[in-house]
């Protein structure tokens, strides 16, 4: 991919000791800003994407020419308003628009990492991400937000700097990967090393892209965040360009049309091994097992001000698991708002445009701006 | 409804902290934040409420008193205020008995059914009383266990938690309510108010 111009790189210098025991240091963090840091250095949100984002949140991705992938929620004016606050995203270490990941060469044998990149955890990306922060000289975030993958990292980051932000807002997340969860993961990473080009990682080497194997995950990712309800509005049994079945393989619903769309525009932009990495690392994602089965020790320092989102038809993530969050919080007295969002466009609604979604975050981020907690 | 509000200020020490159940639109919230402690916290079963009260910069959950107190452990706060909604909930009994745990002392404020106007109601016209404060129809009332002021005295011996202070309300005007008087706020007050402690 040449990208690379289009991309903001910070190097770290400093050595980051990883959870399975490599420690990485002169690394680059790929990095996107929106809107302007204030003289006090105060009004400063970290974005966490989810999965397959990046550090592209609102406007024109300039590497894959299309909208941000919160272009609903961030930019002027909006529930997170850059003419206010100052936006930073990180691409996730471990990703693949800039930043650390499998991708990458290995100076030692001067080839791709494949499957030699260490596998990295939620806790090692919210770590690489914070040296943004003294970067910019930020000492306190006004918030940290996040959907999905996105709210994890958002757990995280109190969890590990509970000083390091006066808001957080979780959205759409759990504090570990169920068992679903996990099998859906394991299903996109088979797909992938089924393909035969996937090489055991190597397909670089010989110039291919297990694409087949990518799309399948995408396509089957993508249905879990969608809800049955949703999908069977949008395209019910409806057909793809034919008055009847052809009885054959072909692509006779839209939605399986749709699914291989999404599957084909998705090889295109994002890298096999980081697929497996980044799905790994949510699946090693148990803040509930790090604070040895009590989720309030992982808040218990913090004077952070939450507010937890989910959605009614979010079933990857659904309603109970966010809640549990906020019994967590509640346990220990901490700042806690919650709100479910009746919404039938599933575990996806905090990426779309949910007007009751949209609104509860700006109302919450502007009241608590002026708070000046 | 500001004099109730005004009430349950005076009731409650400065900088206490504040768990408003059934919290509504955050009305008295913002009346308690403005005029006792920034350390309120409320919790609400509309959504709608629940936007409301995040527009006015209150920190509120979304949950039903009925089941969601449980995650609070004993002695949370200072206070825990629950207005006009003890005659909505399926299990009152099982609500007093957490907002005592959770709070170290409880302020309840309960629409009295004893009320003269009710009572006249039911007996002139023999059909169910429906009044300013009560304007539901029987069968589509959220307001499923109503009680009397004489009622919620005998509740606090029966349950056995201690009423430490007891109020009425009769057309903005505030009384004690005691022993001796209890026959006559019974039927003229319209607001009960009562700080009851475990």
């Amino acid at each position: 991919m040449n990208i690379k111009e289009n991309i903001k790189t910070l190097i770290i210098e400093k050595p980051l000791k990883l959870d399975c025991g490599q420690t990485i240091s002169n690394f680059p963090l790929a990095y996107e800003t929106f809107g302007t840091l204030n003289k006090n250095k105060d009004n400063a949100i970290l974005v966490c994407h989810a999965l397959t984002g990046d550090q592209f949140v609102t406007g024109i991705n300039p590497v894959t020419k299309k909208d941000g992938w919160w272009t609903y929620a961030v930019g002027p004016n909006k529930s997170i308003d850059t003419n206010k606050y100052f936006i930073i995203c990180a691409n996730v270490l471990g990703g693949c628009m800039g930043s650390f990941g499998p991708s990458h060469e290995n100076p030692k044998t001067k080839k791709i990492y494949g499957t030699d990149f260490p596998v990295i955890t939620i806790n090692d990306i919210v770590n690489a991400q914070v040296n943004l922060l003294d970067f910019f000289g930020i000492e306190k975030l006004f918030s940290v937000v996040g959907g999905s993958m996105g709210g994890m990292q958002v757990l995280q980051f109190v969890s590990n700097f509970p000083d390091k932000a006066k808001t957080a807002i979780p959205i759409a997340c759990t504090s570990n990967h169920s068992a679903q969860n996990i099998a859906f993961n394991e299903l996109g990473r088979q797909a992938i090393t089924a393909d035969h080009n996937w090489l055991d990682g190597n397909y670089n080497l010989k110039k291919t892209v297990p694409e087949k194997g990518l799309a399948v995950a995408r396509m089957a990712a993508h249905i879990t965040y969608l809800s049955k309800k949703g999908l069977q509005e949008k395209f019910g049994r409806k057909l793809q360009e034919r008055d009847d079945l052809k009885f054959g393989f072909d692509a006779d619903f839209q939605i399986e049309s749709y699914l291989r769309y999404q599957g084909s525009v998705f090889v295109d932009r994002f890298d096999a091994n980081s697929y497996l990495y980044i799905t790994r690392a949510m699946d090693y994602f148990d803040l509930v097992k790090q604070f040895n089965g009590n989720l309030s020790n992982a808040f218990k320092n913090t004077k952070t001000k939450f507010f937890v989102i989910s959605f009614t038809s979010d079933w990857l993530y659904p309603t109970q698991e966010n809640k549990e969050i906020v019994i967590a919080l509640n346990a220990i007295n901490a700042n806690v708002g919650f709100v479910e969002i009746e919404s039938d466009k599933g575990h996806d609604s905090f990426l779309l445009d949910v007007p009751e979604f949209l609104k509860a975050v700006k109302n919450f981020l502007d009241k608590s701006f002026i708070e000046k907690l | 409804m500001k004099t109730e509000y005004k009430i349950i200020a005076d009731i409650i020490e400065n900088n206490s902290s504040i768990l408003d159940v059934g919290c509504d639109d955050g009305n008295l919230m913002e009346f308690l934040k403005a005029n006792k402690s920034t350390n309120i916290r409320g919790i609400e079963i509309s959504k709608e409420k629940v936007q409301t009260c995040i527009a006015k910069g209150l920190t509120v959950i979304e949950g039903n008193a009925e089941f969601d107190l449980k995650q609070f452990p004993n002695d949370s706060f200072d206070y825990v205020v629950l207005g006009q909604t003890l005659q909505a909930f399926i299990n009152p009994e099982l609500v007093i008995k957490e907002l005592l745990r959770i709070g170290k002392k409880a302020i309840i404020t309960i629409p009295n059914f004893g009320h003269w106007k009710v009572r006249l109601n039911l007996l002139i016209k023999g059909t169910m009383p429906i009044t300013n404060s009560l304007p539901h129809n029987w069968y589509n009332t959220p307001n499923i266990h109503m009680c009397t002021i004489k009622d919620f005295v005998k509740f606090s011996e029966t349950i056995g938690f201690k009423i430490f202070k007891s109020l009425a309300l009769k057309n903005k005007n505030i009384s004690n309510i005691t022993k001796s008087n209890l026959f006559f706020k019974n039927l003229f007050g319209e607001l009960g108010i009562f700080l009851i402690e475990k």
